[in-house]
């Protein structure tokens, strides 16, 4: 039964994980940094986007919220090592488990709220972080935090001469985002979230407390979230609002998913893989023109995407396959029919 | 207490204005359930419309508003057909990540074609002017503009509450398939709603650069207000994102000057936040 | 003592009064039927016993505890489950993982709530259906997902809101027996139903409401003869030539 054991496509899985942790040993990649740039974002913007898609995909919570919980966590780091001189990691813990406590708190009175309500509440509830920490001293306010030049190694998360360290650590929040996501699949939470997302009176008419599943759900989803972020601030080596608490930022969270397929394990992977790319290989290409001619496709691209394939680009896939199965029924059925 | 008034008065005359822009929201989203994202990128093209005129062919904005108006009317069809069309009836997250992208697009155009420099319009009409009464000021520009506003909000309401074209409206908002029967187009109606909720916010967006400064981020902060209008007031209450426009420009505004400018916003969307978790449906929502 | 116990139920919505000061038990291990004509507020009853609806009157004891007020969700998990009226199936999940999601009701383990599962398909004959999304199903299919979900939470009391409307006469036999079976395995059942053939010969004891008051209880064969229920539900015409008949020696 294929209910148990592995599945055919965790084999893919692993061979894909594999070799990525071969990656940076093939030269030609190492050798441009700006490969392993765009190598390393897609491995970050899919993990928060397989975060968001906890909430958002799975249980159906459509967040445009997600940059307070990843500013928080950038902020966490961040505040760790620029404000007080110290290693990221305390910073880092604190941001996550705050992360979950500030969603729990501000996504409680929300869940009352439906559709399009909530969507605009999730909004208000960035631009109001946004703006409280754009004049905030304590946590930098309008100019941000600079890192100062420190030792690098993991003790610091930092790494200078080459993105190889970063590379690793971003894998390595790759995979326990995607593997949390994995073991969420096929549990009896992950069938909970699914279920509030498809019907939450038929949820709780099965014993499923649909207010506990949503907010253990939103919890979860802000704390990778957090994860995300610090490792983000470490990365860029800079926090300040515009970059991590902005609206942009939580509109890309919703963008990648959706384009790759919400609520599925692939879609984030699928989006960021596309859209990652896109964005730093047509910013680097042309922007130098005036400035917006990546966004100017950008923009095109999720036009297009949304209104063609809402499914996503999984959606594609599915497509494409049964198009070939059903070739290849009918090429066998013709030759049946020429048989004598 | 008479700063106050003064204070007061002030946002009221700024929140016709996002009540205007607002009303256009408003009508979309009642009748179609569908947020439009590019709304403030709307009236950051209408105000380009209203300066670009301005400033090449010396027509004030007090009469680009009628071209304003028009432009967006037929950027709001052509949105209608080439992509909301094709997102009725899905799930509302669709709609809206589709416009979020034509905002993008729009906003990128511009900062394209137009630079991100803020571009002002000098010698107009109404200029700098203002007006005493008492001890109270009005400045012309922003008057007018919310005089216009009034016009244009009363305008629409009476049309749909007393037209034919009202009512064919109203029967398409309350039942899609039931007004198809009635022989309603219903199609149609969809269309010349987008153009006409772009019009609302392209007459706001014409009359702008009278007092306002252009460039391609200007739109952003207004569309994200009007969603706070609309969603405040309720599900396509034109009175109650009427109301709540009003609202928001005076909470802004005395936030602004009693607290310190850059709580202004936050005090907004706090209020947002406040009102729907009393009402989750919006003042006049049901 | 009864498994179910109503007492006095009243639902008002303002002035409307859809159900009032209605009371009777369900025992256990017994199949109870609650009928009645279009409006009788039968479907606000099973919302109020379900916790779907917070009752403006009454109490409503379930295994000994007072449940009135409680939600759905810990009604059901005392053991107390429904199904729809008109039905909700999980619609992107497959048949498989929407009697799961029941199935998890009572266990963590995914080998036992598999099994489990497995099991409610067999019972309900979705074993070739499983696989497919549940939006896909026919209305049937449907009904039969609606009660193989409820069960894989393993009630103790099945509450059933027209299972059978709307089946053919051959989807009803098959659902008369599921029901019997059910009730050998020790579920109690509590079943609303508009049509009274399917329900008549298998029910222990029928209710039957009329314009949200009770106007019987008792056992199906004395609820057939009795002249309020039959005027309630088939009008005054037909208990008259139903008196006359049996007066007339052809019935009885």
């Amino acid at each position: 039964m294929q209910h148990k054991g592995i599945h055919k496509k965790d084999a893919y899985w692993l061979g894909f994980i594999a070799l990525l942790t071969m990656l940076p040993m093939v030269p030609a990649v190492t050798a441009n940094s700006f490969h392993m740039h765009v190598v390393i974002l897609i491995l970050l913007f899919a993990s928060m986007s397989q975060a968001w898609n906890i909430i958002g995909g799975y249980c159906g919570q459509v967040s445009f919220g997600h940059s307070v919980f990843f500013g928080i966590g950038a902020y966490g780091a961040g505040m760790a090592v620029v404000t007080y001189g110290g290693m990221p990691w305390p910073g880092i813990l604190i941001g996550v488990v705050l992360a979950a406590v500030v969603a729990v708190v501000i996504s409680y009175p929300c869940f009352k709220l439906s559709g399009h309500y909530f969507a605009i509440a999730t909004f208000a509830i960035v631009e109001i972080f946004h703006r409280t920490f754009l004049v905030w001293d304590w946590v930098g306010g309008a100019l941000g935090l600079d890192y100062p030049l420190v030792k690098e190694g993991l003790t610091n998360l930092m790494w200078y001469d080459t993105k190889t360290g970063y590379y690793y650590c971003a894998l390595v929040l790759f995979l326990l985002i995607f593997g949390t996501v994995r073991w969420l699949e096929g549990h009896r939470f992950g069938y909970y979230m699914r279920a509030v997302r498809e019907g939450q009176e038929t949820a709780e008419s099965l014993g499923v407390n649909s207010t506990v599943v949503k907010l253990a759900a939103i919890a979860l989803s802000a704390a990778l979230t957090a994860l995300c972020g610090a490792f983000f601030a470490q990365y860029n080596l800079r926090v300040d609002t515009p970059m991590v608490m902005s609206l942009d930022m939580s509109m890309k969270f919703v963008l990648i998913t959706v384009l790759g397929g919400s609520g599925t394990l692939v879609g984030p992977l699928l989006g960021a893989a596309v859209l990652i790319p896109l964005q730093e290989y047509t910013r680097a290409f042309w922007g130098g023109m005036g400035g917006g001619v990546d966004l100017i496709i950008f923009g095109l691209l999720i036009i297009l995407m949304v209104v063609k394939q809402p499914a996503g680009m999984i959606g594609i896939f599915y497509a494409v396959r049964k198009r070939i199965l059903k070739r290849n029924i009918a090429a066998k059925g013709e030759s049946a029919d020429g048989a004598p | 207490m008479e700063t106050f008034v003064q204070v007061l008065i002030d946002g009221m005359l700024n929140g016709m204005v996002y009540a205007l822009v607002a009303a256009g929201l408003c009508l979309i989203w009642g009748v179609m359930d569908v947020i439009n994202f590019a709304h403030g990128e709307y009236l950051m093209v209408a105000m380009y419309v209203s300066y670009w005129l301005g400033f090449l062919l010396k027509v004030d904005p007090l009469l680009s508003v009628v071209a304003a108006g028009v432009f967006i009317f037929i950027l709001g069809a052509v949105t209608y057909q080439l992509i909301i069309r094709y997102t009725i009836g899905r799930p509302g997250l669709v709609a809206l990540l589709a416009t979020f992208g034509l905002a993008v697009f729009l906003k990128n155009l511009c900062m394209n074609w137009f630079s991100p420099n803020f571009l002002i319009l000098s010698d107009t009409w109404l200029g700098d002017k203002t007006l005493q009464l008492g001890n109270i000021i009005f400045p012309v520009p922003q008057l007018v503009a919310a005089l216009l506003a009034l016009v244009v909000i009363g305008l629409i309401y009476a049309m749909i509450n007393t037209t034919r074209f009202g009512w064919a409206i109203q029967a398409t908002a309350l039942d899609r398939d039931a007004a198809e029967l009635m022989g309603i187009n219903t199609e149609r109606i969809y269309l010349v709603i987008f153009g006409i909720g772009g019009a609302c916010v392209g007459i706001a967006g014409g009359i702008m650069p009278s007092y306002l400064a252009v460039h391609p981020e200007v739109g952003s902060m207004f569309g994200l207000i009007a969603f706070v209008c609309v969603a405040m007031g309720g599900f396509g209450s034109i009175p109650g994102a009427f109301l709540a426009g009003l609202l928001v420009g005076s909470v802004e505004a005395l936030a602004g000057f009693y607290i310190a400018p850059v709580f202004k916003y936050i005090a907004v969307f706090g209020l947002y936040l406040t009102v729907v978790f009393l009402r989750p449906k919006g003042i006049f929502g049901w | 003592m009864a498994l179910l116990d109503v007492r006095d139920v009243t639902m008002k919505f303002g002035e409307l009064v859809a159900n009032d000061r209605v009371s009777f038990t369900v025992e256990s291990g017994s199949i109870v039927g609650l009928i009645g004509p279009n409006g009788a507020g039968k479907t606000t009853l099973f919302n109020c016993v379900t916790g779907f609806l917070k009752p403006t009157g009454g109490a409503i004891i379930f295994d000994g505890a007072d449940i009135t007020g409680y939600t759905p969700y810990q009604i059901a998990r005392l053991g107390a489950v429904r199904t729809f009226q008109v039905v909700r199936p999980l619609k992107e999940m497959t048949v498989f993982d929407n009697v799961l999601v029941g199935a998890f009701l009572k266990t963590s383990d995914n080998r036992e709530a598999f099994a489990r599962a497995a099991e409610c398909i067999e019972i309900c004959n979705l074993e070739s259906l499983q696989e497919k999304p549940a939006g896909e199903l026919s209305i049937g299919g449907k009904k039969r997902l609606e009660l193989a979900r409820a069960l894989a939470t393993r009630p103790k009391l099945l509450m059933l809101d027209e299972v059978m409307a709307g089946m053919t006469s051959t989807e009803v036999k098959v659902s008369v027996e599921v029901i019997l079976r059910l009730r050998e395995g020790g579920i109690t059942l509590m079943i609303v139903e508009h049509v009274m053939e399917g329900i008549m010969p298998i029910a222990d004891k029928m209710v039957v409401l009329d314009g949200g008051v009770k106007i019987a209880e008792d056992a199906p064969d004395r609820i057939i003869n009795d002249e309020s229920v039959i005027e309630a539900y088939l009008g005054a015409k037909y208990a008259q030539r139903f008196k006359a008949r049996k007066e007339g020696g052809l019935i009885g």
